[in-house]
């Protein structure tokens, strides 16, 4: 026994407020996902009309548009990574900064620069920690992101997107790395390429049947126009679509992360106890065994006099 | 044109929520040609919206809302009005939207600056119109 049954017993006590502290997290997480999920889904109409717009304009009118356009020689490549401004989330944050670095080294590869944009502070921490430059970050929104933060990104995204090859700050290629919401158990880091557009691969996900989506639609003003006012929105929809699904993955994570906190402070606490009784134990026969000891002595020294 | 019996079904759809949806006899917006009211039957149109107000015939009253840009889609009988921020009239603060116009007012003139009068005076109008 190393140490006395009072220190045990601070021990367990510490244990056991770390414990209340890790399972209030667990059950605020776990209500926040609640709200998280409700706010993807409030969201989703409005995914589902732009993505049903975009494609019929995009069916109906042959209009190159430059948020469509491929560079013939792309050389620069935007890379948005979406991490959570707190800890605490399991490899949350980490796993999608490994993803963020496998995607960057894909690209390197290929012979194209990166310039980096984040979202939340532990990325950005990461990447001070490491002196690597990154051109914009935005903080302070990971666990419930408003749509005009997305409105905000997608606005400098499109911005540097849209400037001259050679220009300062331009780039060709537009991805994300974010992490996907499969299930409350699963989260994906997920890397995709967001810009240029491809506007053929929206449309195969939840159109609702092929007769709603064939009317032959007027455009007002023009095809041009209405496409130039779609796409914005629509680049900026799919990274609030991102910033959601990251805001339920990292809720989630954290969630599992506090649980098995939780379940490891209940194991401390149980060797404790067993410790410290031990040593309670240990004290009290050590306690018997003196006075037997002494009144055995006492016993023999008065039977030697006798 | 069969969608529905007694005329349009209509959503009218913010970026992080629906804000109103159900049935209505017309739809008039204001697009960047000009009004526009959609009646049953109407061909389906992809237009672009501006700042303005947004008003939908519905049996229990007319509902009116502001919506900051967005566009209006039109199709057998469904209408969508998509807007990054769109507010009903009852949801909207006057006096709030009264000190923005002031403020927006007092900035040099800019393109933002004129948004943003653009945007409160249709907030503005919308809830004169539904009173």
């Amino acid at each position: 026994m190393a140490l006395s049954l009072r220190e045990y017993r601070a021990r367990i006590k510490s244990t056991e407020s770390m414990k209340k502290i890790t399972r209030a997290m667990e059950l605020i997480a776990a209500s926040r996902i609640i709200k998280a999920q409700q706010r993807a889904q409030a969201a989703a109409p409005y995914a589902r009309e732009l993505t049903r717009a975009v494609s019929a304009v995009a069916t109906f009118s042959n209009v190159d548009h430059p948020l469509t356009r491929e560079e013939e020689n792309p050389q620069r490549a935007a890379v948005l990574i979406v991490t959570s401004d707190r800890g605490l989330a399991g490899a949350y944050s980490a796993s999608v900064l490994k993803e963020a670095e496998r995607l960057s080294e894909r690209l390197r590869e290929e012979g194209k620069e990166i310039d980096f944009y984040i979202c939340g502070r532990k990325g950005e921490a990461f990447y001070k920690f490491r002196q690597r430059p990154v051109v914009r970050s935005w903080t302070g929104f990971s666990d419930q992101p408003s749509y005009d933060v997305a409105a905000e990104v997608g606005e400098a995204l499109i911005e540097s997107f849209l400037k001259e090859q050679g220009e300062e700050g331009d780039v060709d290629e537009v991805h994300v790395v974010y992490t996907r919401f499969v299930s409350m158990l699963t989260q994906e880091p997920t890397a995709t390429r967001l810009l240029p557009l491809e506007v053929v691969e929206a449309a195969d996900d939840d159109t609702p049947s092929d007769a709603d989506l064939l009317p032959l639609y007027e455009f007002e003003p023009s095809p041009e126009a209405v496409l130039d006012g779609l796409l914005p929105q629509y680049v900026q929809s799919r990274i609030f679509f991102c910033l959601l699904q990251a805001a339920a993955s990292e809720l989630a994570a954290r969630q599992k992360a506090m649980k098995s906190a939780t379940d490891n402070a209940d194991e401390l606490i149980k060797k404790y106890t067993r410790i410290a009784n031990q040593a309670r134990q240990a004290g009290i026969t050590q306690e018997i065994s003196e006075i037997v000891g002494g009144v055995n002595a006492l016993a023999d020294a008065n039977a030697s006099h006798e | 044109m069969a969608s529905s019996d007694t005329g349009l079904q209509v959503e009218l759809v913010a970026a992080d929520r629906t804000v109103w949806s159900g049935e209505a006899s017309m739809v008039i917006a204001r697009t960047v040609e000009g009004d526009v009211g959609v009646l049953r039957g109407h061909a389906p149109l992809l237009s672009l919206l501006t700042d303005a107000v947004v008003e939908i015939s519905a049996p229990e009253g007319v509902v009116v809302a502001a919506v900051d840009g967005g566009f209006l889609s039109v199709a057998g009988d469904r209408v969508s009005v998509l807007s990054e921020h769109a507010v009903l009239s009852e949801e909207i603060d006057v006096d709030n939207a009264r000190t923005e116009l002031d403020e927006a007012r007092g900035l040099p003139t800019s393109d933002e600056a004129e948004q943003r009068i653009r945007r409160a005076e249709a907030r503005i109008r919308a809830v004169e119109k539904a009173r």
